[in-house]
């Protein structure tokens, strides 16, 4: 499999990452280095074998579904870039 | 009288014990050495003296009214991967422009309530994802060691540059770091410092800026083998805010230190011996068998067969967790914001402004590895491949073997932007070859300073642990740094 101007612009998009046509160009290349050299692991037999999910084998601790933490709205806007009182700003989504 | 910088964790433990000096003292030598070289080296992002003194100030008030922890008066640095509380935090990324997050992440929390004093934050591979910390918003970290008789400029390794160099340099007496895929042992390896990545889940990763979840680890840089034990019982815990903490009582690691290795199963991988390996690599190698053999392990070989599928199954896990991870960098929450016509256009003017070309690269690989009709080809592959390389590791395990010992890194450190390097992202990414089968495994790896190449810069050796025995590795390094002895750069700074 190799990865084309198209492929670069339509995944850029899905990374939501503004792309060059400069920039385009250059990761056609890089992109296909790397994806040469992932290759390899197509050879691997792995009929079979169950893909790994978690390194240790463990149970997912779980706790109570009860409130023990919160009103900390202040706390968490802020860092952000563009706030009103504890809502955080955003160019206009729907008209 | 010897400069405070240049005693060891357990030797200024014993100082600030027997009341020779105090923290404030040792604090304040440490500030002054970071105000006279943090330019040269580059090492700290965002030095934090008011705190440091603060901090020092009360450990000697706590020693003073009895209350002594674990690292109580011993100034550390912190990689800026870590959470700390309203103090520039920002994975040395330009999209977490002006971070100063309200809470405090839980390694750094545990250091602090055992008596430890922060310095400031260290510099590292933009969001962890590098090999020489040049992927840096904050620029590149040099190197205190250098080749003789060059003035070369040398990297120190990545992603914890900024942590290796400036334990190396004593710009501190210890420092947090982190291992996705060698980001720990490879820096260590490149400056004469000991590091340890333990278990998956050992320390954990609440607060701790996510770059792959299922690889990423805490451990520490520090100068020798018993610094980096005393630091790690301090910065292990099992916590409440990450399921994936493991609920194991924390050993004590020092006490591993001096215990003999007869009846312990050393295996040597035939896999790890790669072409156009160095001979001093190799020699390096035999070497580390023989100081083994000599107290009384037994060396046997084995084999770990899917070892070279190891680094590309990683660049596809890596960079598939990390779109996912790094998707929450849109301008919104935290961080830079480029404005836009509309909500699409900013985050992706954001995201393009922000983030720099290693981690828009990953992001790319990641996206593209997990989008429709390509998933079952790369990523699913990449998990099975996966469980196959932690298979190898168990095989051997359960045939007796303790510990495996191979190389660090297949080279000593490079030169400062490397134009190979710089033109070929694979080629940096085989830095990693020997430390990632670690990672995707989930099992602990300490690199220890075993000497020096002809060039007079330091190599590592690496010890590869069954879950959890951390001490078989303590104790085994520590058998390596008594025989190789310790490496420190001539200070030309």
């Amino acid at each position: 499999m190799s990865v084309d101007l198209a492929t670069v612009k339509r995944v850029a998009r899905l990374a939501r990452i503004a792309v060059t046509e400069e920039d385009a160009n250059r990761m056609v290349g890089e992109l296909n280095g790397i994806i040469n050299f992932v290759e390899q692991l197509s050879e691997v037999d792995v009929s079979g074998v169950e893909p790994m999910t978690s390194v240790t084998p463990m149970d997912m601790r779980k706790r109570k579904d009860t409130v023990n933490d919160g009103s900390k709205a202040a706390d968490i806007v802020a860092n952000a870039p563009n706030t009103d009182r504890d809502f955080f700003l955003v160019p206009k989504v729907v008209e | 009288m010897t400069e405070l910088t240049s005693l060891t964790i357990a030797e200024a433990r014993e100082k600030l014990k027997a009341k020779e000096i105090t923290s404030v003292e040792l604090t304040t030598s440490y500030l002054k050495a970071i105000d006279a070289a943090n330019e040269v080296f580059n090492a700290y992002v965002a030095v934090t003296p008011e705190k440091a003194i603060e901090m020092a100030k009360s450990s000697d008030a706590r020693r003073a009214s009895g209350t002594v922890g674990a690292l109580e008066g011993i100034p550390l640095g912190i990689k800026d991967l870590f959470g700390t509380r309203d103090v520039h935090t920002q994975a040395c990324s330009h999209i977490l422009d002006g971070f100063k997050p309200k809470y405090e992440s839980t390694v750094t929390q545990n250091l602090w309530d055992d008596g430890a004093v922060m310095l400031g934050k260290l510099n590292m591979d933009e969001f962890a994802m590098g090999s020489s910390n040049e992927t840096s918003y904050y620029g590149a970290v040099v190197n205190p060691w250098k080749a003789n008789g060059s003035n070369q400029q040398l990297v120190p390794g990545g992603s914890s540059g900024g942590s290796a160099a400036a334990v190396a340099a004593h710009l501190c007496a210890g420092a947090t770091a982190t291992d996705t895929g060698g980001s720990i042992r490879q820096p260590a390896a490149f400056t004469g410092t000991v590091g340890i990545k333990p278990t998956y889940g050992r320390c954990s990763r609440w607060g701790v800026v996510a770059f792959a979840s299922s690889l990423d680890q805490a451990g520490p840089i520090a100068r020798d083998v018993r610094d980096a034990a005393i630091m790690l019982k301090s910065m292990a815990s099992v916590d409440a805010k990450d399921t994936t903490s493991v609920d194991l009582p924390v050993p004590d690691y020092e006490a591993a230190l001096g215990q003999s290795l007869k009846g312990m199963k050393i295996g040597i991988p035939k896999e790890y011996r790669v072409d156009g390996m160095p001979e001093e690599i190799e020699k390096l190698w035999q070497q580390g068998i023989a100081w083994l053999k000599d107290a009384g392990a037994e060396i046997v070989d084995i084999t770990l067969p899917h070892t070279k599928y190891a680094l590309p199954a990683y660049y596809i896990v890596a960079p598939a967790e990390a779109s996912s991870n790094l998707a929450r960098y849109d301008g919104v929450r935290y961080g830079l914001r480029v404005d836009g016509k509309d909500i699409v256009d900013m985050y992706e003017k954001t995201r393009a402004a922000g983030f720099g070309t290693e981690v828009k690269r990953r992001i790319m690989i990641g996206t593209y590895v997990l989008s429709a009709g390509y998933y079952d080809a790369y990523y699913l592959q990449a998990q099975k491949v996966r469980t196959l390389i932690k298979r190898d590791f168990e095989i051997v395990f359960d045939a007796g073997v303790d510990a495996i010992l191979t190389p660090a890194t297949p080279s000593s450190a490079f030169g400062v932007a490397d134009e190979n390097l710089a033109a070929d992202p694979v080629a940096m990414y085989l830095n990693d070859i020997f430390t990632v089968t670690v990672n995707m495994a989930g099992l602990p790896g300490i690199a220890v300073p075993a000497g020096l190449d002809k060039k007079g810069l330091p190599l590592g050796l690496q010890l590869i642990g069954k879950p959890f025995e951390e001490e078989t590795l303590f104790r085994t390094a520590h058998v390596i740094e008594q025989a190789a002895g310790k490496f420190s750069p001539a200070k030309w700074w």
